[in-house]
């Protein structure tokens, strides 16, 4: 009676196994349907696809990387995957090295104020961007910036400007993890290193910071996909098209190439391709750059 | 909080007797071990950046609001004009509340679908099971991708018949809808708000899942072999003894999904620039103080109504913050 009962148990746990990895696959298939269909797409010649009576969901006859030599060809793809580089790589160092200061003013000194000033950093990084663009927007134009640091004597239409806000910007959230972070470190580090009369600039530098590489490697991952993807910033504060990043510049492009939807998916494709690589590589540290924030503090 | 303020009330003599201060010398010994260049340049540390962050976000927020007031329009001087533009906003600018409804609507799908649907899948894959990497690793992947390529793709998925969307193609080839009355998903007002809702749900769940699936790898194990041994079920052991636990990460989720839906823009302003049936608070600021008018003053007006509704979920943050804080 025993021994049915643990077998129809079984049975049963089994069954429902079953039954949930069959919803993970379809889920699973669903999610990556629409990534597998841009690249699909990018391969197929449009003439084909205009003369079938079934358009797109006709089956390929040829499949090639014609559209991706022809938006290369177009569009000055590598000069945006430049301006990304340029305003990606100093920020995300600028961040880094920024907030690590803050967080370690904070987190390592008692002071009276730390709290207000984690408050003010981590309020501010929840705030929509759309609610202080305006005016950002204006002070851009109002700020003089001299000539070796913009070309046009302002701070608007700058990487310099896109530098600034999205260095202040992540600053916020990074402050709030790295000083979480820190917490966990052990104080009498830090004390052993006073007394043995370290100043505060080489405590911070060669005792916390190497401590801190882990989260630093984590935050840095997602730093990089989230400031590369960004889209609403470049948009506004740049005047001029050919100093967009590539994400922004998709904006514009996608008028150029708007009659042919297989050159579109390819210039997606191209987009999108970076930040997937820089994920399948480092997987681990960017979902632990995410969750240090939620799931410490 | 203060260690200083006793301190300051003790009569001076008692103070350099030694008498009493133990306590307070012992908190103060931080202090006591840094020099004057020290508490300089961490002063330096903190106050510089403090000071940008200060003028760059939370001066703008402050900017906006006092410009709200003005019709400014980006040359001249100032003029007050009280409360014209909320007026103006809220009882005659047609665009207004289709745009607060949207946003509405996006935070909706994201409570009522996107984001259990991620806390769903986190707790499906948060037991031992074969491929479950693998899953993650495709659920959590739209999200790396930037929103701006999230809208093509999907352009790709919704484009009308005539522009070889497969959605529409597949419906007109399989006979399921006539060539002619196949949807416009992007371009018809009453749908397309949903179809954008799709594709940022598409970019939620997995964002969702891997917050609360890191969440879930903190509850102490034991916590569940002890529900488990009293007898309860998976979902009596979920509800009744995980959850509870998650508080933390459940506020944090709750941040999220409404920060999420309030700063929704890029898709919409991809697709069409937030009009037609994608209005959103966030395109009608920018496009009425920036990318085609420069209606600077009413444009605030809108970003100050952003800007209250976005404290909801900021103010509940921070208070659990706070509440961590101190314990």
């Amino acid at each position: 009676m025993a021994g049915q009962r643990t077998a129809h148990n079984r049975a049963r746990r089994r069954l429902s196994r079953v039954g949930l990895h069959l919803f993970l696959i379809v889920l699973a298939i669903i999610f990556l349907w629409p990534l597998v269909y841009a690249v699909y797409m990018s391969l197929r010649p449009y003439g084909e696809i205009v003369a079938n009576p079934t358009g797109p969901f006709s089956l390929p006859a040829t499949l090639n990387l014609d559209n991706y030599f022809a938006v290369w060809n177009a569009e000055n793809i590598p000069g945006y995957f430049w301006n990304t580089a340029v305003i990606t790589i100093p920020s995300v160092v600028l961040t880094l090295w920024i907030a690590s200061m803050v967080a370690f003013g904070i987190a390592k000194y008692s002071w009276r104020l730390n709290l207000l000033v984690l408050m003010i950093f981590t309020a501010g990084n929840l705030l929509p961007p759309q609610v202080i663009i305006v005016p950002l927007y204006r002070l851009y134009l109002l700020i003089p910036v001299p000539a070796p640091l913009s070309d046009n004597g302002l701070m608007y239409d700058q990487f310099l400007g896109l530098i600034l806000i999205h260095t202040t910007f992540q600053t916020g959230f990074c402050t709030f993890v790295l000083s979480n972070y820190m917490k966990t470190l052990s104080k009498e580090l830090v004390e052993a290193a006073m007394i043995d009369g370290a100043g505060v600039f080489t405590i911070y530098w060669r005792v916390i910071l190497p401590l801190c590489r882990p989260a630093l490697a984590a935050l840095g991952t997602l730093l990089f996909v989230w400031i590369y993807n960004d889209f609403f910033w470049a948009l506004m504060l740049f005047k001029s098209g050919d100093k967009r990043p590539i994400t922004a510049a998709l904006n514009n492009l996608s008028g150029a190439f708007f009659t042919d939807p297989t050159q579109l998916a390819a210039l997606s494709v191209i987009a999108a391709v970076p930040t997937i690589v820089l994920y399948l590589i480092l997987q681990r540290n960017f979902v632990r750059g995410l969750t240090l924030g939620s799931t410490k503090g | 909080m203060s260690a200083l303020e006793p301190q300051a009330a003790t009569p001076a003599p008692a103070r350099s007797a030694g008498a009493g201060v133990s306590t307070s010398a012992k908190r103060r010994r931080h202090y006591s071990l840094l020099n004057r260049r020290d508490k300089v340049l961490l002063a330096l540390m903190v106050g510089l950046p403090l000071a940008i962050f200060l003028v760059l976000i939370w001066a703008m927020a402050i900017v906006s609001i006092v410009l709200s007031f003005t019709d400014w329009q980006g040359y001249g001087s100032l003029h007050f004009i009280g409360l014209q533009n909320y007026i103006y906003l809220f009882q005659s600018y047609p665009a207004f509340w289709p745009a607060l409804s949207h946003n509405l609507i996006w935070l909706l799908v994201f409570v009522c679908f996107a984001t259990p649907m991620g806390i769903l899948l986190a707790v499906c894959l948060d037991r031992p099971l074969r491929g479950s990497f693998i899953y993650q690793s495709i659920f959590f992947t739209p999200v790396v991708l930037s929103l701006a390529v999230v809208g093509f793709i999907w352009e790709l998925q919704y484009s009308p018949l005539a522009g070889n969307g497969f959605i529409d193609s597949v419906l007109a080839s399989t006979g399921l809808m006539s060539p002619n009355s196949t949807p416009d998903w992007l371009g018809d007002p009453s749908i397309n708000i949903w179809a954008v809702l799709v594709a940022a749900s598409w970019r939620h769940i997995g964002y969702i899942m891997v917050l609360y699936l890191a969440g879930l790898k903190s509850v102490d194990p034991s916590l569940r072999e002890a529900a488990a041994i009293d007898g309860a079920n998976e979902r009596q052991a979920f509800f009744h003894v995980v959850f509870p636990v998650m508080a933390p990460i459940n506020v944090v989720i709750v941040v999220v999904t409404v920060i999420e839906s309030l700063r929704a823009f890029d898709i919409a302003y991809i697709i069409n620039h937030g009009k037609n049936g994608l209005e959103l608070l966030s395109t009608l600021i920018t496009n009425n103080s920036i990318s085609e008018a420069s209606l600077i003053g009413f444009g605030s007006s809108i970003a100050v109504v952003l800007l209250v509704i976005s404290l909801v979920p900021i103010v509940l943050y921070l208070s659990r913050v706070m509440r961590s804080e101190e314990q």
